[in-house]
């Protein structure tokens, strides 16, 4: 059991280990905020879409499990978009388009495929929210780096002034040198 | 096969129509919250309810900005007009900016861009801050522009297209209240 949910934490993190959901890892970690947010949006969905998928396998034929997969990913994703956009639109306006493209993260699919689909739903849970978390720290990891980097701050919290901040960060080059380093630093440690 | 596929999907779209169901009010109040904090922050002080009495004035480049009319008891003392620029440097810009009867610039509330962040996002900011010749508010509309452009407005540093298309989108707003109809 905790074998399966540390699996996803540490010894196959989908970011540091994985290389998996790129996209939305260097779209949204802009800021600590942004990528917790994210990672936590995406733990919810691996989480429910894990369940779901583990639950009705047998009734899904092998031939067209893709495709039925894609259905469920999406509607949990609608499901989370929708409760996002009525409850907290202040994260839905910093996310924006990245919350419904969390139906093609392939971390989603790829657990579904992977694990999901041969496992009991109380494992896939357990595996759901040990990606999740793994996704939801690395990617908060990366935002703090690029907030403190490029503005000075962690989480809105001034550590030094803006003026000593490189810009960098915050944009897309910058995103690919922070993670570089990190994935590097991460694989010399484990 | 067909029979999984077609269950699946219904499924899928019984659960987003109750969740549609439950959602769609809170999503759009909480749209409404949004525009009427903005119209609070950029308008003149009201008491009557601009959103009711919202109307659009065409402008020369061929579409619509929406103006929100601010009345006192039976006073007309200005305006929030919704305004936009496609000029910026990703996207279209969209900005709520207030006048009062002079056409003097009152407030302005961005509410939608997708600028640089670090650079070009620096308009929420930038143009009330009263450092050199930022600041905008209580500048008279319609003729504003950048230095480098021959007027009098300090351009965030390294985002000119931004700074460029900001100040077009106040002056369409400005030209769109001015317009008699």
């Amino acid at each position: 059991m905790k074998k399966i949910l540390l699996n996803g934490i540490i010894r196959e993190n989908p970011t540091f280990v994985l290389l998996l959901g790129m996209c939305p890892t260097l779209g949204t970690t802009s800021s600590a905020a942004n990528g917790l947010g994210m990672g936590l949006a995406t733990t919810f969905v691996l989480l429910c879409t894990n369940v779901a998928i583990s639950a009705v396998k047998r009734f899904i034929p092998d031939l067209i499990r893709i495709p039925g997969y894609i259905v469920i990913i999406a509607t949990f994703v609608t499901l989370l978009q929708m409760a996002i956009q009525a409850w907290l639109p202040a994260l839905y306006a910093a996310l924006g388009i990245f919350i419904p493209l969390i139906v093609v993260n392939c971390i989603v699919l790829g657990r579904a495929e992977s694990f999901a689909s041969k496992h009991a739903p109380a494992a896939a849970a357990l595996d759901g929210l040990g990606m999740g978390l793994g996704f939801t720290f690395a990617l908060t990891l990366l935002g703090a780096l690029r907030e403190l980097l490029g503005t000075g701050k962690i989480f809105a919290f001034t550590l030094f002034p803006e003026t000593y901040g490189a810009l960098i960060f915050v944009l897309a080059p910058g995103a690919f040198l922070a993670l570089g380093f990190l994935i590097a630093l991460v694989r010399r440690e484990r | 096969m067909c029979l999984s596929l077609t269950l699946i999907g219904a499924c899928a779209g019984a659960l987003l129509a109750v969740a549609n169901h439950y959602t769609a009010i809170p999503i759009a109040k909480a749209k409404i919250i949004a525009l009427e904090n903005a119209l609070k922050e950029v308008s003149p002080a009201y008491d009557n309810d601009p959103i009711a009495e919202a109307f659009f004035v065409s402008s020369p480049e061929g579409d619509s900005l929406r103006i929100y009319p601010a009345r006192r008891g039976d006073d007309f003392v200005g305006v929030a007009v919704e305004t936009s620029s496609r000029n910026g440097f990703s996207g279209e810009i969209r900005i709520l900016v207030g006048f009062d009867t002079e056409g003097t610039i009152i407030n302005y509330s961005v509410l939608e861009h997708a600028e640089t962040p670090g650079l070009g996002a620096k308009m929420q900011e930038w143009f009330r801050m009263d450092i050199a010749r930022r600041n905008i508010l209580g500048r008279k509309a319609g003729k504003l522009a950048v230095t480098k452009d021959g007027g009098d407005v300090d351009a965030i540093t390294a985002s000119t297209i931004t700074s460029r298309a900001f100040l077009h989108s106040i002056n369409r707003a400005y030209h769109a209240y001015r317009t008699p109809n």
